[in-house]
């Protein structure tokens, strides 16, 4: 990873401490390296995150592909932002990266054009995850926003934290962020983000539709069918005793900012 | 000679508990210490849960040793099966006090809505009741009714496995092949007691058959 300037966004949790970079770089779900929390970082080192294209199409009026270093190159803020996984856990990440809003503004989605859509990488000789004996999940690993999710502030396309540019095993070099989600919306290595009309489909979504929703917005009154959410473990506050588990906040705690994104719906049913 | 045979036994099976009880030593030093990683308290919770059905799959493959390979361990049967109810007393302390931090609402939450706790618990009560029997006066206190009770190990088998590949979001090879291995351990009690039936001649009883089994099993105990 090399360093990567970055300003602090005006969006940015200054307040909040980061969980140590050895943990966010060392405990991660990225199944395409393999199921363990270890093995993103042990068996990612062979992984080639440059070169890179973004290819960005669908409804819209000027379709792109961008290379990576052009993406580098843009002026990148530094998002702390809590970050909260579907299974209880969460961390602090001091992301870097620039708004996704900033990136469709400028291929210019058409009025038709109501979600977007994310596709990561395939590569079974670099991720070993994606062999393996049993199918874990199809690839590639699909995500999706709808437009208005997708246009709101807070949702970043993140190329770097602490300072850095992103390690393999945080999705190199380009992921979304989107911190009022549960993480696995949070796509990594992301080759292609499409434009379109209809609901697309969404990897979790697909592999188990009663445990992880299109919507997978944190919210401590809908439980996992397998454990509650009302409460999630703090990564990396030390052993045992150092750990006290902490109440999880409705959107991750994003609430003011992206509640009205979702006015009038049942969020026991969209979740 | 019949004494020190007794006497060795009583050794190993004391070494079998020492040695049964490190992975739960090392790894709540570890946790303690922080050293097990970025989320202690799963990791910790994890291992005990993966140990305990390792005992409890240790102790089923006792009869069929015996009775396919003709090596007799029964006299370790009893420290297996209270290792596995050990441990699976460690892995629901780790769960009640260390991750939900004695949150009794949400733990009611879990045990009365959610099928993957209620079948943990259902394996754990089990092993509980299989555990306060495993004495000698029970054995004696309960006669026959101590074989019905005890083949109760098998729905804890069941339910611990099924608790077990539950536990992650993906199913896995190692979870797929606990869940084969306790399969085959069952399906083998389900074949002898087929086989038994078809031998069984007019004078003999499943009584004595059964019953054989647990004088063996405590020979050396009192």
């Amino acid at each position: 990873a090399a360093d990567l300037a970055a300003r602090p966004g005006a969006l940015s949790n200054a307040g909040l401490k980061p969980t140590p970079l050895r943990d966010v770089t060392h405990y991660n779900n990225f199944y395409e390296f393999g199921l363990e929390k270890t093995d993103p970082a042990d068996r990612s080192a062979d992984f080639q995150p440059r070169p890179w294209t973004i290819r960005v199409d669908g409804m819209v009026a000027k379709p792109r592909t961008y290379d990576i270093d052009a993406l580098l190159a843009r002026p990148l803020e530094e998002r702390i932002y809590r970050m909260r996984c579907v299974e209880a856990w969460s961390m602090v990440i001091p992301w870097i990266g620039f708004a996704l809003r900033d990136l469709l503004a400028e291929v210019e989605p058409l009025g038709s054009a109501k979600y977007v859509a994310f596709e990561s990488v395939v590569r079974p000789s670099q991720m070993p995850g994606q062999g393996g004996v049993l199918p874990v999940l199809d690839w590639p690993y699909v995500e999706a926003l709808r437009l208005d999710e997708a246009l709101h502030p807070l949702t970043i396309l993140a190329v770097g934290l602490y300072g850095q540019t992103l390690p393999n095993q945080n999705g190199a070099p380009v992921r979304l962020v989107v911190p009022w989600k549960y993480g696995f919306k949070g796509i990594k290595s992301v080759v292609r983000i499409r434009l379109t009309d209809r609901m697309p489909r969404t990897s979790w979504n697909v592999r188990a539709p009663d445990e992880y929703g299109f919507y997978a917005n944190v919210n401590p009154a809908v439980d996992h069918p397998r454990w509650s959410q009302a409460s999630e473990r703090p990564i990396g506050t030390g052993g045992f005793f150092g750990a006290s588990r902490q109440p999880t906040l409705p959107f991750n705690g994003y609430g003011a900012q992206v509640a009205g994104l979702y006015a009038g719906m049942d969020l026991r049913r969209d979740f | 000679m019949a004494s020190r045979r007794v006497r060795s036994a009583g050794l190993v099976r004391l070494a079998l508990y020492g040695i049964g009880l490190v992975p739960a030593a090392v790894s709540f030093v570890q946790g303690a210490t922080d050293r097990l990683g970025a989320d202690p308290v799963n990791v910790f919770e994890r291992t005990l849960g993966l140990w305990a059905l390792r005992f409890l799959i240790l102790s089923l493959c006792i009869a069929p040793l015996r009775d396919l390979a003709g090596i007799n361990l029964l006299r370790y049967r009893r420290a297996l099966g209270l290792l596995a109810f050990w441990y699976a007393l460690f892995h629901l302390t780790a769960y009640v006090a260390l991750d939900l931090g004695f949150d009794l609402r949400t733990l009611l939450a879990d045990v009365t809505r959610r099928p993957f706790i209620i079948l943990g618990m259902a394996a754990f009560t089990i092993l509980a009741a299989l555990a306060a029997t495993s004495n000698g006066w029970a054995i004696r206190r309960l006669g026959r009714r101590w074989q019905a009770l005890h083949r109760w190990v098998y729905a804890a088998a069941i339910c611990a496995a099924i608790h077990f590949v539950l536990s992650f979001k993906v199913i896995r090879v190692e979870t797929l092949l606990y869940g084969l291995v306790v399969a085959a351990l069952l399906a083998f009690r389900v074949w002898r007691t087929a086989a038994r039936r078809g031998r069984r001649r007019p004078a003999s009883a499943a009584g004595r058959d059964g019953g054989r089994e647990f004088p063996r099993d405590d020979a050396g105990e009192a």
